[in-house]
């Protein structure tokens, strides 16, 4: 893929993060990019090793020399080191300091250029039909994943169908959030009354952490959820099981699922025997909620506290 | 806006912490009534221990109302270290939160935000800003061979400004609270809405004043280098610190602004029921982040130039050497400065704009990369055929350069919108700002004070206790922020209060340990302090050039008079003071004596930040007419100053010719020494050109 040089450097760095390869697989199922489950990540993790290694070219001389130097020409009697108090310049030196500094970034530039394009979360690199859409909300403090095609929804669990696009359409009922699942695909920000994208492939059936980055109170460390990624056929049978046991996202639930809670309190809420331990299960009433709770945002109307989720007003039908 | 209108605002005895720990005693609110509680013994024992010894009227006289540029120099450092101790204890207090997991730890989710918040609103604005401009307080108009600032007023206002802001922070333990939307504090999350309560009000406010100030100091510094420069001190003369000073200050005046005006609309939003970041109405808080590290940005560069600069001069004397590649250092430092407003959009690549914008502001963050790489490989051809000693600021630049490299591989790293869309918002960024603020600034500025400080007070640091600080946080540093890169490619989170992962336990066991470490480096620093003191009889260096230095600010006594040069020197040469040693020339002895007109003590400064103190309070607890009252205080204040009219008191030609003769004399009957004997009781400041002839 690049230089013989680079790949050398790229063993170098390879080992150097061995430890901590190793490390990430003791978690049992992935949460890192270091232990790639989807071809973006996979570039993402080959493109830090690459990075790491050529900017180690510039890195690595100055981790040997300073201390050679600093060795070399240590102040002491009867040393023979030479002594120079009034060199302060060397064109060819001048030359090498910008040159390769330069060169480096050159190259660097070029891959920069060609992963971002390559892995830019709104295009959608494996196929222009994605297989599955999902419409993510983002709450105080968990995530809701809405299927419009298969008039599903759920909490807490993300199930896609491995090896085939999903096309994600983000947004937030709350604070600004960002939306990672390390393992397949890097963050994106979800913002209220506004919609951002993202496309991932997971590549063989795992289940993979997926988390909120973007501090937002109490419940933060808890709005993680697990991405389930399965073959074609489980992820039918997937849906099928979230279509009998969930119960329906009308207004009603809705409010109760936007309330300031964490995953815990609001399974405890809205859970039922039907539905796993740590995940919410809907069948939709409204088929086109995302856009309703996009909409929230745009009708020229100031909102009160107690319509806009997220804060300690909202649903507790308070006036202001 | 709820109507809280009583006499007190929205002010009452819930807002203490004590109130907490009465209604429900648990380990939270302990740690809250604890910080709460140093803060009140820590204001107690100086009011106590100054009227003991009767210091309040020298305090008064000498210091508070003094426009010298030295004292104020000397305060905002002593302003700095107070908050610099804040801000580790907090650290400290994180990192510990963060190695009782797996599970919830000691701290609640919120008080733990509140210390993120507070700890990096201090460490970026109430140590690094005070500090770095301590340091060029008292070295910049030494170094230029002038008397002293351009706005030497200004200048107090600019401090007490700083101070006053800082001080709320401090009064945000004792009562209410401070914000939790970390020290960037974005909306929505920090709106009405979300937050009604002070915190995120104190933030604003403290922000905004200190801003002020901070703008006011770059206007001063950046007009005292256009206009005081000593005769014949051409740009292409300016010591490379000032060099960095100005390119700073260029920067100040520039980012500053968006940064007041970023926190002023949040005010708006706030306080006056606007819209400009709500979620509703059309705000939009994409504006927010754009304005906010349009200043942010610049703001770490403004930050690491001046330490560049002090490395530079630190490279130069202890490698016994000119300073190699001058203009490649003055042109990258100019680079640096002009590319660091091209680059701010890198603090989110991940809020959705296309991929054209990510990798063109990707490359323009990269390109810094090479002016920083030529600083780097410019200071090892200083060391390179010097004759190095391994004193304490060396030791730290030293540290610097193994380590800061090490902060700009993560930087270019970041600067890939790819990679940074997997470790944005984790702690691998903490481990990356962390690797060049402390390797970068801080150890710059510890490396400074070390090595101007037998300038500002007459007798050196120990070397001892300098060495093992020196080492404690190199260590601690190492140990603290390291692992934090491992856990952030493993993919947790920054500010996470809690987590589950148990792979990430060791790496936070070990960030523990490290934030102890510092802690001992910093407690070490303070013992340095006081050994040095106490010893100080056997390290005095009244000549004023224990290092054997280049610069103009060692030609003259340390401490140095009031008016610094009793005769305005006249340079010839980039490093004046060296080639003035070389030549036999220098102390020269002139011919006559002038009146020197310095600058007259005044107190609008402490004024206006006892009165910007209260206004600020006023505003964040919506006190309407203290706030009221104190927006006249000060406007008044400030009128009535200007009619003061007798600014200057003039130092006559006499004194003046006594003085410095008296030191020419004592420079005359001192022995000059060699370098080995730099850290001996013999070192009294005149130094001896080092060792035998050139090879």
């Amino acid at each position: 893929m690049t230089t013989n040089r680079t790949s050398l450097a790229t063993n170098v760095v390879l080992a150097a993060l061995g430890i901590l390869v190793a490390s990430t697989h003791m978690a049992g199922a992935s949460d890192s990019f270091m232990d790639p489950q989807g071809p973006i990540a996979a570039v993402q993790k080959t493109h830090l090793l690459r990075a790491t290694a050529l900017i180690l070219i510039a890195v690595v001389p100055v981790l040997v020399l300073v201390p050679l130097i600093a060795l070399r020409y240590r102040r002491r009697k009867g040393g023979n080191a030479a002594y120079r108090p009034d060199w302060d310049f060397s064109a060819r030196l001048e030359m090498l300091m910008w040159g390769v500094p330069v060169a480096i970034v050159a190259i660097l530039s070029f891959y920069l250029w060609k992963t971002t394009y390559r892995l830019d979360p709104y295009s959608a690199p494996f196929g222009d039909e994605p297989a599955v859409q999902v419409q993510v909300v983002g709450l105080d403090w968990k995530w809701l994943f809405i299927y419009p095609d298969l008039g599903i929804a759920t909490v807490g669990e993300l199930g896609i169908p491995t090896k085939q696009q999903i096309a994600m359409t983000l947004t937030t009922d709350t604070v600004m959030q960002s939306f990672m699942i390390p393992a397949l695909v890097g963050q994106i920000y979800a913002m209220p009354g506004m919609t951002t994208k993202l496309h991932l492939v997971a590549d063989q059936p795992e289940v993979m952490q997926g988390e909120n980055t973007q501090y937002n109170g109490r419940g933060f460390t808890k709005q993680k959820f697990e991405t389930l990624a399965m073959s074609p056929d489980d992820f039918e049978t997937w849906v099928n099981k979230v279509r009998q046991g969930g119960i329906v996202l009308d207004a009603e639930t809705y409010k109760t699922l936007a309330m300031r809670t964490d995953r815990d309190e609001v399974q405890a809420a809205l859970g039922t025997p039907e539905m796993p331990d740590r995940a919410l299960y809907f069948k939709l009433d409204d088929g086109d909620l995302f856009h309703t709770i996009l909409h929230r945002y745009h009708g020229g109307k100031a909102l009160t506290l107690d319509q806009q989720p997220g804060t300690v007003a909202y649903g507790q039908e308070v006036d202001q | 806006m709820t109507s809280e209108s009583g006499f007190f605002g929205r002010l009452s005895w819930d807002a203490l912490p004590i109130t907490g720990l009465i209604q429900d005693p648990n380990a939270n609110e302990i740690v809250a009534n604890a910080a709460a509680g140093i803060v009140i013994v820590g204001a107690l024992a100086v009011v106590g221990l100054l009227t003991w010894f009767r210091l309040w009227g020298p305090l008064w006289r000498d210091w508070l109302t003094s426009a010298d540029h030295k004292k104020i120099g000397i305060m905002y450092i002593v302003f700095a270290i107070v908050m610099l101790a804040r801000g580790v204890l907090e650290g400290v207090v994180m990192r510990a939160q963060q190695a009782a997991g797996p599970g919830d730890g000691f701290l609640e989710a919120e008080h733990f935000a509140e210390l993120f918040s507070t700890h990096g609103t201090i460490m970026i604005f109430f140590v690094a800003v005070p500090f770095v401009f301590g340091v060029a307080n008292y070295v910049i108009p030494l170094m230029i061979g002038a008397r002293d600032v351009a706005f030497p007023v200004m200048n107090q206002i600019s401090l007490g400004l700083t101070v006053s802001s800082g001080m709320m922070l401090m009064v945000s333990l004792v009562v209410g609270e401070f914000s939790t939307g970390g020290w960037t504090a974005y909306p929505p999350y920090t709106g009405a809405a979300f937050n009604p309560g002070v915190g995120p009000d104190y933030w604003i406010w403290a922000i905004v004043v200190s801003g002020i100030g901070t703008t006011l100091t770059g206007i001063n510094f950046a007009v005292t280098i256009y206009k005081l420069r000593a005769p014949g001190m051409t740009f292409m003369r300016l010591p490379m610190y000032c060099w960095t000073i100005i390119c700073s200050s260029i920067l100040i005046v520039f980012a500053m602004p968006p940064l007041g005006v970023a926190a002023l609309l949040l005010a708006a939003d706030r306080y006056l029921d606007f819209h400009f970041f709500t979620n509703d109405l059309g705000g939009n808080m994409m504006n927010y982040a754009n304005l906010f590290w349009l200043f942010g940005h610049p703001e770490v560069y403004l930050l690491v130039l001046p330490a560049y600069g002090i490395y530079s001069e630190i490279f130069a004397t202890f490698s016994a050497k000119r300073l190699y590649g001058y203009t490649s250092l003055v042109i990258a430092t100019m680079s640096i400065a002009v590319l660091s407003f091209t680059v701010w959009l890198h603090h989110f690549f991940t809020m959705g704009q296309s991929a054209l914008i990510n990798a063109v502001f990707g490359i323009a963050t990269m390109l810094i990369a090479i002016p920083t790489g030529v600083k780097v490989y410019d200071w090892m051809a200083t060391l390179w055929r010097g004759r190095i000693r391994f004193s304490v600021p060396m030791l730290y630049g030293l540290a610097f350069l193994m380590l800061f490299v090490i902060g700009g591989l993560s930087g270019v790293i970041l600067a890939n919108p790819t990679i940074d869309y997997q470790v944005h918002n984790t702690l691998f960024l903490v481990a990356h700002f962390h690797n060049v603020l402390l390797p970068g600034v801080l150890f710059g500025l510890l490396a400074a004070y070390n090595y101007w400080f037998p300038k500002a007070f007459g007798f050196r640091l120990h070397e001892g206790w300098g060495r093992v600080t020196v080492a404690l946080w190199t260590v601690g540093f190492m140990l603290t922020f390291m692992p934090l890169y491992f856990v952030g490619l493993m993919g947790m989170p920054r500010r996470s209060f809690s987590w589950e992962d148990p792979s990430f336990h060791p790496y936070m066991i070990v960030a523990v340990i490290g934030a102890l470490v510092i802690t001992a480096a910093l407690f070490s620093v303070l013992v340095q302090l006081w050994v040095s003191i106490r010893n100080r009889d056997k390290t005095r260096v009244p000549v004023g050039d224990p290092w054997d230095a280049r610069t103009l600010e060692w030609s003259i006594p340390a401490p140095p008079p009031p008016y610094n040069f009793a005769i305005i020197p006249q340079v010839t040469d980039r490093d004046n003071f060296a080639a003035a040693k070389e030549r036999g020339a220098a102390y020269p002895a002139p011919d006559a004596y002038e009146d020197i007109e310095m600058p007259r003590n005044t107190g609008i400064g402490i004024i206006l930040c006892v009165a910007s103190g209260i206004w600020m309070f006023a505003l964040v607890w919506w006190i309407w007419w203290l706030a009221a009252l104190m927006t006249v205080v000060m406007i008044l204040a400030f009128i009535l100053w200007t009619f003061d009219t007798s600014t200057e008191i003039t130092i006559p030609a006499e004194e003046v010719q006594r003085e410095h003769e008296a030191w020419l004399a004592l420079v005359r009957s001192e022995s000059a020494v060699d370098r080995d004997h730099e850290t001996a009781p013999k070192n009294r400041g005149l130094a001896r050109p080092d060792m035998e002839a050139v090879t």
